[in-house]
């Protein structure tokens, strides 16, 4: 299909055999490999070391960072608690209250569960998959620090008095007509978090499908990894809608177009469907990590491998596909007809069997090995018993008749705290004690374990189990306090002391993290006698990850594979050298695994810090409504980045192909289809794509739902110009994939000739896209609003686009796209094929829907 | 569906107590795919069958025709404005913060909304249905027990989203129809001076500018209509008991007692204030 680029193939034997891994390596070339490696993978120092890039270190700080959100959102809660403990209690004024509700159930979503299950993902995933880092370090650095300032910035308005207040879910129009800041706090500074999960997700999955070892075919996967593919797939085709529908949000709150005000045509129903198609499978975002721990834990307490692997990843995946027909159970009292109320308690109840699914292949594990008891399978148990009851009350909910009563009361609080508690509390509490002897190479404390569990335990049930009576006694979420005699006051008096428990169990818990160790011996190597790869980690502890990458042959390969440790100390694996002074990763195919390329990653740098803080002040200018030094931060910000990609990425490589080890040889660059560039291309447009796809929705959503739309005697876009438009982009394309065609067979002038009228192709064709709503108000009615939005949000694309176009000319000119080494002009196309197909959609409903209507 | 839940919570939780505790030695293999298959499968196929059916069985409409009577109820911050309109009406009976039904008899409630979205619920009487600017959606609701019964907004709406309540009062027919013949009459005279006193500072103090009182010269709208304020059960939508020692406090502490609200509170002299409550609780 495409012309070869010259670059050179896989060559050597692989598989490699016994007695190629048998035949000892010198212990002198050992030392100075390992000398070599050591100093190239260095962890900076001093001040340098907010530079590293490593996913032990980046792994670590979003891990701390997130369990610090946690705790302070925690604390808000525990201020909740005491304000309900009595009643007509004026302990928090109102507006107080709604700010601390607000801000806890944001902070534990936005700030603590999901960038906790990216966390972790970064700083264990490598370890279980034999790599020596992530693909994209610095990608993991830049969203770790994009997660800080935004999450500092967020949590830190409620100091200043300035949360938003209008409820995690922000419904307007309350929220669109709140005073004050709050709402466009919450907005960008959580669209801003939104970008870096997704972000992480692109990386999570690259790495999954890319940086396994050798062999380690995809059905040889730990599950984890499995459930990383799973949720970062969601994450995917999750955020995006939410995304969309800040966009929308923010355009209102700051530009008065008014997509869900019913008095300019407007719906607020838009919101709903648009937070609740992201809002349910987060649910399950947060939960099936939770899952994928367990399923680390439980095989090393039954000492066999895990029964059912395929049913539970089959089930992993269909709980990820439904989770995406449920959103709607969130809206059953906003009087949608009867169809479909029953179409999603149906599909609500169908989620069950995947999950049961899961916790029985746990249960028949154990059932079949040899149990033996230990702190994180105690939090294990105490998760499940927690979680099946959220999940038994859940089963209720999903009955449209028992939540026309339970529906915004004590009950679905209750509810939601023994999902959340049970389905990602307990199991990450229990990851934390079973991977610290990973991470941090000693032991937490079984005493103070056992403690800290019993108490959170009981504490748990103290505060959430008396709320279900709460609510089917009538008390509504989200009230600052209530009148007494109503039969509240005992039952709110209870869940108080037992938040108060819990807080306890967590001090513990905390203490035990946090307290001294250096009297504490380190551990021996693997401590829990585990089958998977991360367990073969160094210690004392080393910065590179693994010492050579091994050839896996089995799901448990410590067990099954007895001298497997033995060689990869001794470096008699792949990749056990840096003799070009670089980092490098290896890079195998999606499905086997085979070995196919060397990835040169990126190391410690001050750049990923810059590009945040300026990502950060586009965001968080316009909050103020400050907007010359938010376009300033923006430019930086790009300038930051293109830098970063300019200097570090797809660089031609000093020669064409390197020993790895065991007599390979594997090239070292890759272009197209091949390299992990283009396959993160690929996945963040299709999250890109889903929410372009939201904000047409949302088009054929007021068409559908709303008698106006357009208005009688409404303005329509120019059609002629949208036509020109839609040339345009389709030349700008032609333009991009005949340059890269041009590149490769070496005629490099056409080539840059072609890259210069690209972006002139697309400039123009912006500017009628623009041109064609021009004259249309988007303030007098949501019909010319959206044709507005969706013309931004194409010509944004093309901004970007064109960009990336000169970026690859500029390439050209200045040697860093050569015909060989073209893995930049790749993606670009790859990136127009979506814009252009976006941009057609988006010319068509402009130019042909007015004479649909 | 309680003890349902109880049984299943303890067979899935005592199986693994089991397994991790009692016996935590190895089982035989070929009982795993059981395990599997019959637990995670077979066993909520089942249940979850049975109970959609039961659960869809008794989803009746919320929304089935009424026998005549429509309630109009429109959620404010934080109030509800509420209007009658009995069979063949041309014009509503307006009245606010609490609703009346007859027994025995299905009535329409028509909800929607001025500025945010709210929800009208009374648990005794039926579930929630959210109210909605600029869209009407509806319930119906045929309670059988004479009584009165709490109802309550289940949707945050704002600062006093707490106080945001009403009584629901089920009468028999007749009596029914007697309270809405009367509550259609225009505001009775006050009796004694005090009360006539107390108009008077009602009409000077410019209260008329927000409530309406039928037959005065007040004719505001952006406040609840007071005609008949004083046959109600309770005092700024649920919040405090209409007794003259309330509506004192309610006056002077308005803001106090219900957060941003739009009703300012009033420094009177005391005498005036006690003729101006004296007032209003005579609008029965």
């Amino acid at each position: 299909m495409t012309r070869s680029s010259g670059l050179p193939q896989p060559e050597g034997p692989y598989p490699p055999t016994e007695e190629m891994l048998a035949e000892p390596v010198p212990r002198d070339l050992q030392r100075d490999q390992a000398e070599r490696l050591r100093r190239v993978w260095a962890t900076p120092k001093g001040l340098r070391y907010v530079t590293a890039v490593n996913n032990s270190e980046v792994g670590k700080w979003y891990c701390l960072t997130a369990l610090v959100f946690m705790l302070l959102a925690g604390v808000m809660a525990l201020i909740i608690r005491l304000q309900l403990a009595l009643p007509e209690n004026d302990l928090v004024s109102a507006d107080r209250f709604n700010q601390l509700f607000t801000m806890h159930g944001s902070a534990m979503m936005f700030l603590f569960a999901v960038p906790m299950f990216e966390a972790v993902s970064i700083l264990l995933l490598p370890g279980m998959l034999g790599a020596r880092d992530m693909p994209f370090p610095r990608l993991s650095a830049f969203g770790y620090w994009c997660f800080l300032i935004g999450g500092v910035f967020v949590i830190g308005s409620i100091f200043f008095d300035v949360a938003p207040r209008a409820g995690w879910f922000m419904y307007p129009p309350l929220a669109t007509e709140d005073e004050g800041p709050g709402s466009d706090i919450w907005l960008l500074g959580l669209s801003f978090i939104e970008v870096a999960s997704i972000a992480a997700a692109v990386e999570l999955i690259v790495g999954t499908l890319k940086c396994r070892p050798p062999g380690m075919r995809i059905n040889l996967m730990p599950l984890y990894a499995w459930y990383v593919l799973v949720v970062g797939g969601m994450i995917l085709f999750a955020f995006p809608p939410l995304i969309a529908g800040d966009f929308l949000f923010e355009l209102e709150r700051s530009f008065d177009w008014p997509f869900f005000d019913p008095t300019r045509g407007g719906d607020p129903m838009l919101w709903q469907h648009l937070f609740w198609i992201f809002g349910h499978p987060e649910v399950y975002i947060i939960f099936l990590p939770s899952i994928a721990i367990a399923a680390m834990v439980i095989p090393t307490v039954a000492r066999r491998p895990i029964y059912g692997y395929s049913w539970i990843v089959l089930s992993a995946v269909g709980t990820g596909f439904l989770s995406f027909g449920l959103w709607v159970h969130h809206m059953f009292t906003t009087g949608l007809p009867s169809i479909s109320l029953g179409f999603f308690s149906a599909a609500s109840e169908a989620v069950v069997i995947p999950t049961g699914i899961q916790i029985f292949a746990f249960l028949a594990t154990l059932m079949v090995g040899r149990v033996k008891m230990t702190l994180p399978m105690l939090w294990i148990s105490g998760a499940l018993a927690i979680f099946t009851m959220g999940g038994l009350t859940g089963v209720m909910l999903a009955l449209a008749p028992f939540d026309f009563q339970a529906h915004d009361t004590y009950f679905i609080v209750a509810h939601l705290h023994y999902t959340l508690f049970g389905g990602m509390v307990f199991p990450v509490i229990a990851g934390v004690y079973y991977f610290f002897p990973f991470i941090q190479k000693k032991l937490l404390s079984e005493r103070l374990g056992k403690w800290s569990f019993w108490l959170t335990f009981s504490g748990f049930n103290l505060c959430f189990l008396p709320m279900h009576l709460t609510g089917l006694w009538g008390m509504p979420r989200r009230v600052y306090t209530y009148p007494s005699g109503l039969g509240w006051d005992w039952l709110n008096l209870i869940s108080t002391v037992g938040a108060f428990v819990i807080a306890a169990g967590f001090l513990l818990f905390v203490w035990d993290l946090i307290r001294p160790k250096h009297r504490q011996p380190q551990i021996p190597r693997n401590p829990w006698e585990a089958g998977t790869l991360e367990w073969s980690h160094d210690i004392p502890e080393e910065a590179w990850g693994v010492r050579s990458i091994p050839h896996v042959t089995s799901r448990y390969p410590l067990w099954d594979q007895p001298e497997m440790v033995a060689r990869i100390d001794a470096g008699r694996y792949y990749l056990p050298d840096a003799e070009e002074g670089r980092r490098e990763t290896l890079i195998t195919s999606v499905i086997d695994a085979e070995p196919v390329q060397v990835q040169r990653v990126t190391g410690p740098t001050w750049i990923t810090l810059w590009a945040a803080a300026f990502t950060g002040g586009a965001f968080i200018f316009p909050t103020f409504h400050w907007y010359p030094p938010a376009i300033v931060c923006a430019v930086l910000a790009i300038g930051c980045i293109i830098g970063w990609l300019w200097t570090s990425t797809a660089r031609p490589p000093e020669a064409d192909s390197k020993d790895v080890g065991l007599g390979l040889r594997l090239p070292t660059y890759a272009a197209g289809p091949a390299s992990v560039g283009w396959w993160a291309m690929w996945i963040t447009m299709l999250g890109d794509a889903t929410a372009f796809a939201s904000l047409v929705f949302g088009f054929f959503f007021y068409w559908t739902a709303s008698a106006d739309f357009p208005p009688d005697g409404a303005a329509h876009p120019l059609a002629l110009l949208t036509l020109l438009a839609s040339l345009g982009f389709v030349l700008s394309w032609a333009l991009t994939i005949g340059a890269r065609r041009l590149n490769r067979s070496g005629r490099r002038g056409a080539a840059r000739g072609c890259l210069v009228l690209a972006p002139l192709a697309a400039a123009g064709a912006a500017t009628a896209l623009v041109a064609s709503v021009l004259h249309l108000d988007p303030t007098s009615h949501v019909y010319p609003a959206i044709l507005w939005a969706l013309a931004i949000w194409i010509a944004v694309h093309a901004g970007a686009g064109i960009l990336m176009q000169l970026y690859c000319l500029a390439g050209s000119v200045f040697g860093k796209l050569t015909p060989r080494h073209d893995a930049d002009i790749w993606n670009v196309s790859l990136f127009w094929h979506f814009v252009t197909i976006a941009a057609l959609v988006t010319c068509a409903v402009l130019g042909l829907m007015p004479g649909a209507l | 569906m309680l003890a349902g839940a109880v049984v299943l919570w303890l067979f899935v939780n005592g199986a693994f107590y089991f397994m991790s505790r009692i016996r935590p030695g190895r089982f035989d293999q070929t009982y795993a795919p059981h395990i599997l298959i019959g637990g995670g499968i077979i066993l909520p196929v089942v249940i979850l069958s049975a109970l959609l059916v039961w659960g869809l069985g008794i989803l009746t409409d919320p929304r089935r025709p009424g026998d005549g009577l429509v309630v109009r109820v429109t959620g404010e911050q934080w109030w509800w404005r509420v209007e009658y309109w009995p069979e063949g009406a041309t014009e509503p009976i307006i009245s606010a913060n609490e609703i009346r039904l007859p027994a025995g008899q299905r009535a329409e409630i028509h909800l929607t909304s001025d500025k945010v979205i709210h929800s009208f619920w009374i648990p005794a009487l039926g579930g929630k249905m959210d109210m909605f600017p600029g869209r009407d959606t509806m319930i119906s609701l045929a309670p059988e027990k004479v009584g009165t019964y709490r109802g309550q907004c289940a949707e945050f709406c704002g600062a006093s989203h707490a106080w945001m309540a009403f009584s629901a009062v089920v009468m028999e027919p007749e009596a029914f129809d007697s309270w809405l013949e009367a509550e259609a009459e225009d505001a009775v005279e006050p009796a004694g001076d005090a009360a006539l006193r107390g108009r008077q500072v009602f009409l000077s103090e410019g209260c008329g500018a927000c409530h309406a009182v039928r037959g005065t010269e007040a004719v505001g709208q952006v406040g609840p209509d007071l005609t008949h304020v004083g046959s109600r059960q309770t005092l700024g939508a649920g919040r405090m008991a209409l007794t003259l020692e309330d509506l004192t406090t309610w006056i002077s502490h308005s803001e106090a007692l219900k957060p941003e609200v739009k009703m300012p509170a009033y420094d009177l002299a005391p005498d005036r204030l006690d003729d101006l409550a004296r007032y209003l609780e005579g609008l029965k």
